[in-house]
């Protein structure tokens, strides 16, 4: 007999295959990126260019293989979750740099 | 072997401590003899300490609160007395080493152990009920949480005997928290109990979060969700968004003690604005986590009794959570005059003028709802008027000190003492009382005396302002806070009044206490029984259980049709209990004996890392992780309550339903 009150199930956390798809586009994104910095074949800030890219990617990729991000409705408060938690680590840097780096400059203490 | 631990870390030279420590050991002996006598030992292990119901863990957080009141009331009292006294050729009584223990003592145990476990406590309660649940997602957690939090609290009251508390202030500021300004135990008692009740309410935010986003009962959508609920929703999320933020300030600060690091020292790069920066990212957040329930709870209150649904639900709705999003912008309040510029300031000060717009929308929602009510002078509205005029002036006096000019004259003056002291009495003290005096009879089937109520509110009202608005004055006077002693006179009238204003709150709290004793004592008196779990012709589904609720809650998960689920219900002649219904087997979870072993562990390592014990040390913390893998591995955790039991629980209290309604 299920419960929903004590079950603790969630959600579905993906399948071997989602993980295993994950796991190569991701090692294939790492070898990209050293690729395109060991073969020396772009301009420096081609190279820059390529390289955040292909790291932005790499993060896309974590995120709804190994995060569980996606359009599903299942997986709404999954990005809910991410996007609250993005916004608020980024007012706590953004923030404190800009308090910090502030207060330097006032009180001369760099 | 023992660190720095010796004969001559116990306080022998103190009389007042000597005198306290007799007493406490007076009355534990007392109370634990008294419980042996009674052979209560095992009931008090299999029904409570063990417990994983959220009913029971909400009653234990609340007696630790008011244990902690007791605690930090006793410093208050000590302080103003102190300044009664120290003024001119006059000492006073306290020298300053002594003093400095006691402000900060009492500061860290009102924010952390008053006011945080009263909230846990009223979450635990209400929230499962409220939301029509058997229980919260993670019962062991909830125990690990509380557990977690009293460890922390007698580590902060072992302090007392053994060595000595933080002289830093209640949030510990480097450089004087450094080892260079304070070589003793007394921060790295302040560390380890910050660190260890952190733990406790990190995961009761997570515990609620997932209780309120996954166990709604069928039907109830976001916006049919109780006010109350929704603020325990935005303080768990606060919680689980702030916490970590004081729990790595506070490691940091740790680092630098423990390690010779140079986070926040004046030398070796370190940057001590730092810490402020962090542990106002975390404290201005803290404030409202602790706010925001009380408001939730005069959003129950105030209709209850008003006879009226709440004014404005939706906006309700939505100005918790702007406040909950705006108290993340405004933690430079605290530290205008740390040397930042102008844009700086006017960013967080004008902020922090618009978090007083949605506190404001709320006001006036609670004024409307009142507005052509049939209102009743319970004591619950006692308390809740009474918020409603101290908490506007204690808003007004908090928009005065945003303004970053006005901030440089009153900073770290009494004029901020009074003023905080006039949101968290104001809001948070008089909204938990409140709620205690309208859910008690739910957690017990007796109400509280009531002119027992009025009296202590009067008390705590008048004693308010007779304690804190002298403190406006002569903080605009230039007197500055934690001074041990001072030579003005025209101050000394003023903490004169102020100290009769702290007697009048202390007999508040007698009166809170004989309030306990004589509903105790009377509680089988029939005016004063709770029979039909709806003492107060509620609006919300806890009051459509028996009171004290059945251990599983709800025999029947209940359908949500409207807002207000169980005035709908009874508007419409709907039996939310469907009594008599086919029943079944019902899923709970088992006590379990690891979230007190794991506490235990976890006062011992901070006890030990204190002390710099370091094999006991050890010992804590293989325990601690001990418990928890023990935990893990553990499969036998949940039990069914056989159908013929919910019938028979329920069947009794239809019984009693039914010989009420016939009187």
């Amino acid at each position: 007999m299920s419960n929903p009150h004590t079950s603790s199930s969630g959600e579905s956390h993906g399948s071997v295959s989602s993980y295993i798809i994950g796991f190569v586009l991701a090692v294939v994104l790492t070898v990209l990126s050293f690729g395109v910095v060991m073969s020396h074949s772009l301009s420096p800030a081609g190279t820059l260019a390529a390289v955040s890219a292909l790291a932005l990617v790499q993060v896309l990729v974590h995120l709804h293989y190994f995060l569980h991000m996606g359009g599903d409705s299942e997986q709404r408060w999954n990005n809910m979750c991410f996007v609250f938690t993005v916004a608020f680590v980024a007012i706590l840097i953004v923030g404190s740099v800009f308090i910090m780096n502030n207060t330097a400059l006032h009180m001369m203490s760099r | 072997m023992l660190g720095r631990l010796s004969l001559s870390a116990i306080p022998l030279d103190v009389p007042i401590l000597v005198g306290t420590f007799i007493g406490v050991v007076i009355v534990g002996v007392a109370v634990l003899g008294l419980i042996t006598y009674y052979g209560k030992w095992g009931y008090l292990w299999k029904e409570w300490f063990t417990s994983v119901d959220h009913k029971r863990l909400a009653v234990m957080y609340i007696i630790l609160a008011l244990v902690a009141l007791f605690r930090g009331f006793a410093d208050a009292i000590m302080m103003r007395t102190q300044l009664a006294l120290a003024y001119a050729g006059n000492p006073g009584y306290l020298p300053p080493h002594h003093y400095d223990q006691i402000f900060s003592a009492h500061g860290t145990i009102m924010i952390f152990f008053l006011a945080m476990a009263f909230m846990t406590g009223l979450f635990n309660f209400i929230v499962p009920l409220q939301i029509g649940a058997r229980d919260v997602a993670f019962p062991f957690l909830n125990n690990l949480s509380f557990w977690m939090t009293a460890v922390a609290f007698i580590l902060v009251n072992v302090s007392l005997f053994i060595g000595e508390f933080s002289q830093c202030g209640w949030l510990a500021y480097p450089p004087l928290s450094e080892n260079q300004f304070s070589p003793g135990v007394g921060v790295d008692y302040y560390i380890w109990a910050v660190q260890i009740s952190g733990v406790g309410t990190l995961l009761t935010g997570v515990n609620f979060f997932v209780t309120i986003v996954k166990m709604r009962a069928p039907g109830m959508t976001w916006m049919k969700m109780p006010v109350f609920t929704w603020t325990a929703f935005c303080a768990s999320i606060l919680i689980m968004v702030a916490f970590p933020v004081l729990t790595v300030a506070v490691a940091l600060l740790g680092l630098d003690r423990y390690f010779g690091m140079h986070f926040f020292t004046n030398d070796g790069g370190g940057n001590q604005m730092l810490y402020l920066n962090l542990i106002w990212a975390w404290g201005h957040p803290e404030v409202y986590i602790l706010v925001i329930p009380a408001f939730g709870v005069f959003s129950e209150v105030v209709p209850a009794f008003s006879g009226k649904p709440l004014f404005g639900y939706s906006t309700m709705v939505y100005a918790t959570c702007s406040i909950m999003v705006l108290s993340f912008l405004v933690w430079v309040h605290h530290f205008f005059t740390m040397g930042a510029g102008p844009d700086v300031n006017a960013f967080f000060g004008i902020a922090t003028m618009i978090i007083s717009i949605p506190t404001g929308v709320k006001l006036f929602n609670w004024l409307f709802t009142m507005y052509k009510g049939r209102i009743q002078f319970h004591a619950c509205m006692y308390w809740a008027v009474g918020f409603m005029i101290t908490f506007t002036i204690g808003g007004m006096t908090g928009v005065m000190l945003a303004i970053p000019g006005a901030d440089f004259v009153l900073h770290n003056s009494l004029f901020l003492i009074a003023h905080f002291h006039n949101t968290i009495i104001g809001g948070v003290y008089f909204g938990y009382i409140c709620g205690m005096n309208f859910w008690f009879p739910k957690v017990m089937g007796f109400k509280l005396d009531e002119t027992w109520g009025k009296r202590a509110f009067w008390f705590w009202f008048v004693g308010f302002y007779c304690a804190f608005v002298p403190l406006y004055i002569v903080g605009f006077e230039g007197m500055t806070r934690r001074l041990n002693h001072y030579d003005n006179p025209a101050w000394h009238p003023w903490l004169l009044v102020a100290e009769v204003g702290a007697v009048l709150v202390m007999l508040g709290i007698a009166c809170q206490l004989t309030q306990l004793y004589v509903s105790i004592r009377d509680r089988n008196l029939p005016q004063n029984r709770d029979v039909t779990g709806d003492p107060w012709n509620g609006r919300t589904l806890e009051w459509s259980t028996s009171s004290p609720p059945p251990v599983y809650n709800f025999a029947i998960v209940p359908h949500v049709h409207e807002l207000d689920a169980f005035m709908h219900d009874k508007e419409n002649g709907i039996d939310t209990r469907q009594a008599g219904a086919q029943y079944e087997a019902i899923h709970m979870p088992k006590n379990t004996s690891l979230g007190l072993a794991c506490g235990i562990f976890a006062l011992i390592f901070g006890f030990a890392a204190v002390w710099y014990i370091w094999w006991l040390a050890a010992i804590g913390l293989v325990g601690v992780i001990g418990s928890v893998i023990a935990r893990s591995a553990d499969k036998d955790i949940d039990y069914y309550i056989p159908a013929e039991e919910v019938a028979r629980i329920e069947n009794e209290h239809t019984r009693k339903l039914m010989a009420q309604a016939a009187e």
